[in-house]
């Protein structure tokens, strides 16, 4: 049943939240400005907000000394690689602990998690002489294998709780119809659970592509992907603020475009099963 | 069959070829302006050395560090030439992780290398790192501001009357700032600063016990007087000041006077970037009469891990990068402005150079003036001039330039400071062993 809102309340709700979204997305536009300002206006005291002589030269200096492409691509499999094969490996063990839980499964689930609350740098120095001795460094196969595990954790979880929102008769069904565990999974589960999978890829792969410690640490000339490219324009002696600011851009702007179209997919999976 | 034999004999012999040629060097370098042009100067070194390809991998200066040396502690060999500080290779060299650099070829010339910075990278008489350019710290101030408060300011000034001009010029009302300074904790931040100025003072970081010296009088004068001066004269928030902050500051006209890296003065007589472009004069570093300027030095140099199996490309490359002719080449691409300061003394002797880069002189004489090997007014047990180069430095300067911060910023007293910073780097140095 519809509730009764006064309009003075409507308003300050739609103002509040549009203060809110406007702050959150306020660095992103601020960046995507200043790649078109030059470098002294970057700086400039007061900054000038849309009042300035737009220029691209930022892009073309940034295009011209980068191989933009070679590091997008690389960006492209390393996020989307170690997602689906995350994806591969955490659907049936989500299955199993929703499905099938055992005692420990409760244990299990806190134990993956536990991995992610070691600082990285911490296992810096084993995972390299790892990838040293099986010539994986500076691979897109290590990176994505790498991610893989790094995000693993939380592809589970996510799956798990997910899973445990579909009824459990429904697969019991499909058993009792004589489907094989393969084709449970593949026929019956996968597709009801759609939502909750492609939010969990949306989400994954944003990270993956965002991932700055690993891929900058594993790769050197051949796999660097966009982390890498970023940080080539960073510079602690000298202010190229309107060059980095191209870079981001131009880093970031994929991943935000797909962001844009997946949204309604990526909220969906997101509420899915706040409703029963 | 018979053609068959020879079609199979001809590819054969173009992979075997392909093979042979395909060497292919990593170079992991910083993305400084002078680095980047060499980057986009590769043609010019593979067209007269057909079989070597370069393939490059440009960070910012900190992940670079992170990165080269996780993989020169780890053997990784993902680099056949690496781009590293002053800092750095006294250490590795004694770790035995770099290779001496003695096939550079008969025309190199070492001894053309200023001798400041060779002495740096020259370890039991070997070179083990070719530097690709140097830099010292000096004064850089505002003619305009001086000449309208009745300032004359001297090639060597005092830091006495670094402190007093600051004071005149500073006009808070108007948002301008007598001095600005470091005041960023690190070890590459405001430790450089404050370590090279400590020299000045006559403080050391360690006397030739390697105990720490922050109990000393000449420390608690040195962070004293900066301290102070800040305050009176510095911009507000200065304790989150670093290069970057402080070159933005001066560019935009809000600083009288600026101490910091040589290389800042093409930034700021740049006319597209600097707001104060034609009014920026140079002095040397001050010194307070005790017969150390407070200047340091630092080159970034080029150098070959040990294991690397491409050693005499590699070498081959260096004596490119870092030889007399790749100066003349940058200086008829791109201007004798443009050419990488710092590290061969014909370039400071050349007339070109020297109208081009109104700064040269007193570069030259700013680098000259540190010395490495002694940089404090007393012994040392250690080298380097704005740093300690002992493999501790890195966490130990940023701990000590966190305490300093604080000093600077209000949260502790400079007495307070100096008991921590003795305190922190005490229960350090013994427990890595210098204190027994």
């Amino acid at each position: 049943m519809a509730r009764n809102v006064s309009t003075q309340r409507k308003l300050v709700t739609t103002v509040v939240a549009w203060t809110i979204g406007i702050l959150i997305f306020f660095p992103i536009l601020w960046t995507f400005l200043t790649s078109f300002k030059t470098e002294a206006q970057a700086i400039a005291s007061p900054p000038a907000f849309l009042f300035f002589d737009w220029t691209t030269e930022n892009y073309f200096e940034v295009q011209s000394r980068s191989d933009y492409f070679k590091h997008f691509m690389n960006s492209v499999v390393v996020s989307f690689g170690s997602t689906l094969l995350g994806l591969v490996i955490a659907i049936p063990s989500a299955w199993a602990m929703a499905f099938a839980p055992t005692k420990r499964t409760k244990d299990v689930l806190m134990w993956m998690l536990s991995t992610k609350m070691m600082p990285p740098v911490g296992v810096l120095v084993p995972m390299y002489l790892i990838f040293r001795n099986t010539g994986l460094l500076d691979t897109r196969t290590g990176l994505v294998l790498v991610l893989t595990l790094i995000n693993l954790p939380i592809i589970i979880w996510m799956l798990y709780t997910y899973f445990k929102e579909i009824p459990g008769e429904i697969l019991e069904a499909a058993r009792m119809d004589g489907a094989s565990l393969a084709k449970e999974i593949i026929y019956v589960l996968t597709p009801m659970a759609i939502p909750g999978i492609a939010s969990t890829l949306l989400l994954n792969i944003i990270l993956a592509w965002n991932e700055a410690f690993w891929t900058l640490n594993l790769s050197a000339a051949k796999a660097a992907p966009l982390t890498a490219f970023i940080a080539s324009y960073s510079s602690p002696e000298g202010l190229f603020y309107a060059k980095l600011s191209a870079a981001s851009t131009m880093a970031i702007a994929p991943i935000l475009i797909l962001g844009w179209f997946s949204q309604k997919q990526l909220v969906r999976g997101l509420t899915f099963g706040a409703v029963k | 069959m018979n053609l068959r034999t020879f079609l199979l004999g001809t590819c054969s012999a173009v992979a075997l070829a392909g093979l042979a040629q395909a060497e292919t060097l990593t170079i992991a370098t910083v993305n400084n302006g002078d680095m980047i042009r060499m980057q986009k100067l590769t043609e010019a070194f593979t067209s007269k050395n057909p079989d070597i390809q370069l393939e490059w991998v440009t960070l910012e200066e900190n992940v670079l560090r992170q990165r080269v040396t996780t993989d020169i502690a780890t053997k990784g060999g993902q680099y056949d030439i690496m781009t590293i500080g002053t800092y750095e290779v006294p250490i590795w060299a004694k770790q035995g992780w770099l290779l001496p650099l003695d096939n550079l070829g008969a025309d190199y010339d070492v001894d053309d290398l200023l001798p400041a910075i060779r002495s740096g990278l020259t370890i039991d008489g070997k070179l083990y790192a070719a530097p690709f350019y140097g830099e010292s710290s000096m004064v850089m101030y505002r003619k305009d501001l001086f000449e309208k408060a009745g300032l004359t300011m001297p090639d060597a000034p005092t830091w006495e009357f670094i402190a007093d001009a600051a004071r005149k010029i500073t006009d808070k009302n108007n948002e301008i700032y007598g001095i600005c300074l470091r005041g960023k904790a690190g070890w590459g931040e405001n430790m450089a600063f404050l370590t090279a100025t400590a020299n000045a003072f006559g403080a050391r970081w360690f006397d030739e016990n390697w105990k720490p010296q922050f109990d000393q009088p000449e420390w608690k004068n040195a962070l004293d007087f900066y301290v102070k001066l800040m305050n009176d004269a510095g911009p507000p928030g200065a304790s989150s000041n670093g290069f970057n902050e402080n070159l933005s500051l001066f560019q935009t006209g809000k600083c009288g006077m600026w101490i910091d890296a040589t290389v800042a003065a093409s930034f700021v007589t740049n006319p597209h970037e600097s707001t104060v472009a034609d009014k920026v004069g140079f002095a040397l570093a001050p010194d307070t009469g005790l017969g150390k300027r407070g200047n340091w030095l630092w080159a970034w140099n080029l150098a070959i891990p040990a294991g690397s199996q491409k050693a005499e490309a590699a070498q081959k490359f260096i004596a490119w990068a870092t030889g007399k002719d790749y100066l003349k080449l940058v200086a008829e691409k791109e201007g004798w402005a443009n050419v990488p300061p710092g590290t061969r003394t014909s370039l400071y002797e050349n007339p070109e150079y020297q109208k081009a880069a109104p700064f040269a002189k007193m570069t030259l004489d700013s680098i000259n003036a540190a010395d490495p090997k002694n940089p404090a007014v007393k012994p040392v047990p250690y080298v380097g001039v704005q740093f300690v180069a002992i493999p501790e430095f890195q966490g130990l300067g940023t701990a000590v330039g966190q305490v300093f911060s604080a000093a600077l910023a209000g949260q502790m007293s400079v007495d307070q400071a100096l008991a921590s910073a003795q305190q922190l780097s005490t229960r350090e140095m013994t427990k890595a062993g210098y204190i027994k």
